[in-house]
């Protein structure tokens, strides 16, 4: 209940404020918002536990599956180099399917079309590992999204981004554009930039995916959250990805 | 299959003090939580933690439900002769993992 | 922290019929209740009758913790660490976890550095403490007071 009182007041407070977005120059990686033990967390890989992931990744990555009995390094040999930056422009557009796919869902699509092997459901530690491993491939790169075929998917994405919903009547731009750095309940608020996904996050204890998050912010506003693997989720994954274009990739990221 | 993350230096000095990091994947249920039946999640953790330096156990931790999950452990050893460290943990339900690293001493 | 804790079942109470709609199992936190009682009980049960000095042990622990599942913990014990002088073992405990342990160190003189690092979990804002039992069987304690905030946006869990 007290909750929902400070979710009240911060509304007041967006209200009054316009709805606008970040300026290239305050951008700011949800890194920065962390303590200094945070941080220590994720800088070191001999401690971050998202390593732990990508380390399961990589043995996944030379595992043979599938009618096809095919490993991903079949034709994509050493990750390190084929992978590098690709988690970077990331959700895709996907000529088949008219329409963009995130990383876990390339994941998939590769492994039903080339290694004849079914889908891994969405946040098992499997597509987990494998989601990790190749996206820290793309550690350090610049985030860019310049397709064209894209554009009309991040524009519904930022729709989505700005509509309110839920019990709590919030769009993710009231708190995220507007309000960042506030506190809401003892935690910063950050500027909702998925430069790090998937990431450790402490809340979890676990590692998890940009979907998940998603999900679990909108649960938080008392809105019905999208399934996985849903074209919305999607789309809001391309418009957050779209706003952060140029920061950099920090997977396997760690957050509180 | 729990992967272990170990750090422990290639090389080292013979006397020097040296830090041993270890990172295990487990999910330390503590057995406390509960599903809305009610019913309780049983406690799944790693209770025993030791490391081994060419055969003599030179560190060892109990660990309860308080410790975090995918456990990180960190401690010294004086580097004295070159050889083998051997992890292992124990845990509920037949948990039991392995992992070695190396060292030269010169 | 009473209120603190019904405001957590509460909201989650509220989450949970939003879940109810997606058939996910909710997870509560319904701890037992610890006591600084239980602390003493288990300290007891390291030291026996002996005293407990303060001093020679440092407990790092950040005094307001990002999130309380995982806080980054540093026990360390100022000793030369020779085969005449060194620390047996590190024990640390804690307040208001359902359980008073948190975990036991074993070392030796050949560990160079007394010097122990891990994660923990604090259920609530709390003291945490440490106790050292040196080669002469003396006991050493220090203890830290850590503020812990629960996270704005819970979610179903499993």
């Amino acid at each position: 209940m007290r909750l929902a009182w400070i979710i009240a007041f911060v509304l007041l407070v967006a209200a009054a404020a316009g709805a606008a977005e970040i300026s290239q120059t305050e951008r700011r990686s949800g890194y920065s918002f962390m303590g200094p033990d945070t941080k220590a967390m994720q800088d070191d890989d001999t401690a971050n536990p998202g390593m732990l992931w990508v380390l399961d990744g990589e043995k996944l990555w030379n595992r043979k599956v599938g009618t096809a009995d095919k490993a991903c390094a079949d034709c994509h040999s050493d990750a390190r180099a084929s992978m590098k930056g690709v988690a970077a422009h990331y959700p895709a557009f996907d000529k088949a399917l008219g329409r963009p796919v995130d990383l876990e869902q390339r994941i998939n699509l590769c492994r039903t079309n080339h290694q004849q092997a079914s889908p891994l459901p969405y946040e098992s530690r499997d597509l987990l590992a494998l989601t990790a491993f190749v996206a820290q491939q793309s550690r350090g790169a610049a985030i860019e999204n310049g397709d064209p075929q894209l554009d009309p998917f991040v524009a519904k994405g930022r729709e989505l981004f700005m509509q309110r919903q839920g019990q709590l009547n919030l769009g993710c731009t009231n708190c995220h554009d507007d309000n960042w750095d506030k506190r809401l309940a003892g935690s910063p608020i950050t500027q909702a930039h998925p430069t790090g996904y998937p990431l450790y996050r402490l809340e979890w204890q676990s590692l998890g995916s940009l979907q998940r998050r998603l999900r679990a912010c909108i649960t938080g506003i008392r809105a019905q959250a999208y399934d996985y693997g849903a074209p919305e989720l999607v789309e809001l994954e391309l418009y957050l990805m779209s706003r952060a274009r140029g920061m950099a990739m920090e997977t396997p990221a760690v957050r509180p | 299959m729990p992967s272990a993350l170990i750090n422990v230096p290639a090389k080292a000095r013979r006397g020097d003090i040296v830090e041993i990091k270890t990172l295990m994947s487990h999910i330390m249920e503590t057995g406390y939580r509960h599903l809305a039946s009610g019913e309780a999640v049983p406690r799944d953790i790693i209770t025993s933690f030791s490391c081994r330096y060419n055969d003599t156990e030179i560190f060892r931790a109990d660990l309860y439900p308080a410790i975090a999950a995918n456990p990180f452990i960190t401690f010294f050893t004086t580097a004295t002769e070159s050889g083998t460290f051997e992890f292992e943990w124990i845990g509920d339900n037949g948990f039991s993992e392995t992992a070695s690293a190396s060292i030269t001493v010169e | 922290m009473h209120h603190q804790d019904s405001t957590r079942r509460q909201f989650l109470g509220l989450a949970g019929g939003a879940a109810v709609l997606g058939a996910v199992p909710i997870v509560t936190l319904r701890p037992a209740e610890a006591t600084p009682a239980m602390l003493a009980t288990a300290i007891r049960n390291v030291v026996g009758e002996a005293e407990v000095r303060t001093g020679k042990v440092k407990l790092d622990v950040p005094p307001l913790v990002e999130n309380g599942n995982t806080v980054p913990l540093t026990v360390s014990v100022a000793s030369p660490m020779t085969s005449r002088d060194y620390v047996k073992s590190i024990h640390i405990f804690n307040e208001k976890n359902p359980q008073p342990n948190i975990g036991n160190f074993h070392l030796g003189p050949h560990a160079g550095r007394a010097q122990v690092s891990t994660r923990i979990r604090l259920a609530d804002s709390q003291k945490v403490v440490a106790i050292a039992r040196l080669s002469d069987d003396s006991f050493w304690s220090a203890s830290v007071d850590v503020v812990v905030t629960l996270a704005a946006c819970t979610e179903e869990v499993i």
